[in-house]
Order: structure tokens, then C-alpha cells, then sequence
């Protein structure tokens, strides 16, 4: 295969850009939301719970026709983010990076929970006598004990926006160079006739780009030293 | 007094109620499993919240309810040596035994780690990870750990629990010198009479959790 075209290029570091983007905004809320429903009792507990997976289990198209209602130019989400920090999100590839972010999160919200959870807590009762405060625990006990479930949740967040489509089409629409990432493209590519090469080119692209995410968290995961036999996924 | 306790515990349903007073020296809270001993041990450590009464060690006032005290965990300078041992499966056994020590101002610490490391012979473990040990030596590192965190206190949860028959002699030699060289006061929790008896400058008894509705 030889070198990408500028067009292609394009389309690459877009995805790049939008992917990164979402899984960057979404890893504190999903950290967040993990730690939530993993160590707090609240009213509401099942609820926040279920709406936290309504992405996982709504067709694509119908989350990007909520997120249209929700960050819609006249809609109340989208409109507070225009006002206070001048964000819109319809035909942008910031919409592109939202709904991806969307479509990620209760992946990485189920993999951050699981092993949360799976920290033993009486190691933290432990660290409190020897002397360490809540923050110093969490930083030196939980957060590393929980650390492979952690980088699992961001090469999964990391696959999952990637390959994003309906909702991002939905929300976001199919604009070259704004919101065309790699999935767009390659559906771009289908449509006009005898483009199979293009089709090829793009997908390989995808199959490559998925692969390199699964090296690199592989190579984290070793290097984050904890993960001793034990793998990322 | 050493240890100064008076304090009504709340487990499901069930309400606990100690009170003693020990003196210097290794007490013992001697009685069968389940009746609550370890639950004290855990509120004198401040994990666990009495709902009434008075804790205090050495004079120094670790929970009044009346006053509304209740100091955290990592200010009471407790050094609990737990029955499940609880040595950070992630750490080194030199981090595990630096743990506390690391959390203590140099003028606050009265064990230094060469005397800590003879004491306790654990000077050629330092770089195993905690699942690699002996039930022997992970005993004595999680002992070590508690000691060099400098502590005012011991708490030992059934020590000899983790360690085969024919090590149980070393340990209890090693409890005995602690007791009699760090002058510390140590509350000892354990089911044994015999291990009770030899060890315990004074006796608990603890009895079986009684309800009160």
C-alpha cells in the first residue's frame, strides 16, 4: 500500500483528534460515575445506573436523536454550553467528539466499576492506620490496585469511539473534514460507485489503528508494572 | 492506664458492650471467635464507630462521644497487626515495611530500620512481593510494618493465625521481646489460653456478643 493521500490523512487525524477528545472527557466522568456506583448508597443508585447504559443498549441512531434534543442549538444542554464557554456541538467535530464520548462511557463506567470493586477495601483500612489519609489511600492503594481495570476501560472507551457511526451521523451529520471520521468515510466510500479501492484503503486504516490501540495498551499495562499476568482485556 | 475503654458497639443487630481499664505491658481480650474481639480492636483503631462511649490510650483520648471526639484512623498512631495480615499485594515488602514509616516525622520515630529488620530477621526479604512469602514471614513483615510506622500502640489480632505449628514458637519469642524491649502497651486479641497465659500481663475475658434490645 502506498502512502496515505491528503484526503485520507484528513479523515485519520480527525478520528485521532475526535477520539481523543471524547475518551480524554470522558475518563473523569466515567471515573467518577464508576466510584459512584461502586462505593456510594444513594436514592437514585438504579437509575443513574441505567441511564449511565442506555447508550450501550439504544440503537446508535436514537442516542444521536437525543443528543440532538439535549445539545441542539435550541436545546437546554446545548444552549448552556453556548453561552458560558461559547461550545456548540451540531455539525462540528465537537458533536462527533460528544457523541462518541457518549457511546464510550458506559463501557468504561462498567470496567472502572469492576475493578473498583474488586479492591480489597481492608487494604485501605490498612493504609488509614499506618498513617495515610483518604487522598494519600486512594493515590497509593486503590487507584493502583484498580489501575488494570482502568487502562481496560480506556483502550475499550478508545475502540468504541473509533468506530462510532450512528450516533455520530445522527448528531454530528457526515461533513468532510469537520465530522467525516474514519466509519463515516468508509460509508462515504460505499456509496459512489467503484471506490472498492478507497473502501479497502480506509478500512485497513480502521483494522490498523484498532490494533496499535490493543499494542499500546498492552505495553501499559506491562509497563504499569501492577499487571503481572494479568491482562488488560 | 494503658489502655481506658469503655464503649457500646453496634454489629447488625447486635449491641456490644466492653469496658476495662489495662495497665502497661500486653493485655489480652481472651474469648471464643465471634464474640466480638476484633470488632474492638477496629474501633480502638478508628475503623470502626462505637455508637456510645469513651476510648482512650496512654491518657491520650482516641473517641469520646460526650465530648464528640473521634480521632481518624491515620491520627491515632496505632500500630494494628491485623489476623488477615492485609500487606499491600502490589508493593515490595520494603515499600509494605516503609508504608508508615514514610508518614511519620524523623523526631516521632523511636525504631530505627537496621533494629527492625534484626528484630524481626526479614532483612533478605526486602524485595519479594507479599504473595511470594511464608505465612511465618509475612507475619513478621506485617509486624514490622506496624512497628516502624512508629506507633504509641499495638493492636495484634490473632497473630499466631497465619503461621504453621512449627513456626508459631518464633513468633510468639519475637511478641515477647517486643513486650519487653519497645515498652509498649499492646492489646492482644486471640482465642488460646495457653498463648493467652503466657503472653498477657492482664486478662479480658470477652464474652459472647449479648443483645440488648
Amino acid at each position: 500500500m502506498s502512502g496515505l493521500s491528503p484526503a485520507e490523512w484528513e479523515v485519520l487525524l480527525l478520528s485521532l483528534k475526535v477520539s481523543a477528545v471524547a475518551i480524554a472527557a470522558a475518563l473523569p466522568l466515567a471515573f467518577g460515575l464508576a466510584w459512584m456506583l461502586a462505593r456510594w448508597r444513594f436514592p437514585g443508585k438504579v437509575v443513574l445506573d441505567a441511564v449511565v447504559h442506555l447508550p450501550l443498549v439504544l440503537p446508535p441512531v436514537v442516542t444521536g436523536w437525543l443528543l440532538l434534543l439535549t445539545f441542539g442549538t435550541n436545546a437546554p444542554m446545548g444552549r448552556f454550553f453556548a453561552e458560558t464557554i461559547g461550545l456548540t456541538f451540531l455539525f462540528r467535530w465537537t458533536g462527533a467528539a460528544l457523541a462518541a464520548a457518549v457511546m464510550a462511557l458506559p463501557l468504561m463506567v462498567r470496567a472502572m466499576r469492576l475493578s473498583l470493586e474488586a479492591v480489597d477495601r481492608r487494604l485501605e483500612s490498612a493504609a488509614r492506620t499506618l498513617g495515610a489519609g483518604p487522598w494519600r489511600t486512594f493515590l497509593t492503594i486503590t487507584l493502583p490496585l484498580a489501575l488494570p481495570g482502568i487502562l481496560a476501560a480506556l483502550v475499550l472507551g478508545l475502540a468504541r469511539s473509533v468506530g462510532e457511526f450512528g450516533a455520530t451521523i445522527t448528531f454530528a451529520s457526515n461533513i468532510p473534514g469537520e465530522t467525516q471520521t474514519l466509519p463515516l468515510a468508509i460509508y462515504s466510500a460505499l456509496q459512489l460507485p467503484g471506490s472498492e479501492l478507497q473502501v479497502a484503503r480506509l478500512a485497513a486504516l480502521s483494522v490498523l489503528l484498532s490494533v496499535g490501540a490493543l499494542v499500546l495498551s498492552e505495553w501499559l499495562a506491562r509497563r504499569s508494572g501492577h499487571g503481572k499476568g494479568r491482562h488488560v482485556l | 492506664m494503658s489502655f481506658d475503654i469503655a464503649v457500646t458497639l453496634q454489629r447488625g443487630h447486635v449491641r456490644m458492650t466492653y469496658e476495662f481499664a489495662a495497665g502497661p505491658g500486653l493485655t489480652a481480650l481472651f474469648g471464643p471467635s465471634g464474640a466480638g474481639k476484633t470488632s474492638l480492636l477496629d474501633a480502638v483503631a478508628g475503623l470502626v464507630r462505637p455508637i456510645e462511649g469513651r476510648i482512650a490510650v496512654s491518657g491520650a483520648t482516641l473517641f469520646d462521644r460526650a465530648q464528640r471526639i473521634n480521632l481518624r484512623p491515620e491520627k491515632r498512631r496505632c500500630g494494628y497487626v491485623f489476623q488477615d495480615l492485609r500487606l499491600f499485594p502490589h508493593r515490595c515488602v520494603r515499600d509494605n515495611l516503609l508504608f508508615g514509616w514514610k508518614r511519620v516525622s524523623p523526631d516521632e520515630r523511636w525504631l530505627g530500620i537496621d533494629v527492625a529488620l534484626n528484630l524481626l530477621g526479614i532483612g533478605h526479604l526486602l524485595d519479594r512481593m507479599p504473595a511470594t512469602l511464608s505465612g511465618g514471614e509475612a507475619q513478621r513483615v506485617a509486624i514490622g510494618r506496624a512497628l516502624l510506622s512508629a506507633p504509641r500502640f499495638l493492636l495484634m489480632d490473632e497473630p499466631l493465625a497465619s503461621v504453621d505449628a512449627d513456626r508459631r514458637e518464633e513468633i510468639l519469642r519475637l511478641i515477647e521481646r517486643i513486650r519487653d524491649e519497645l515498652s509498649l502497651p499492646i492489646l492482644y486479641v486471640s482465642h488460646d489460653r495457653a498463648e493467652v497465659e503466657r503472653l498477657a500481663q492482664q486478662i479480658i475475658p470477652v464474652e459472647p456478643a449479648h443483645s440488648a434490645a
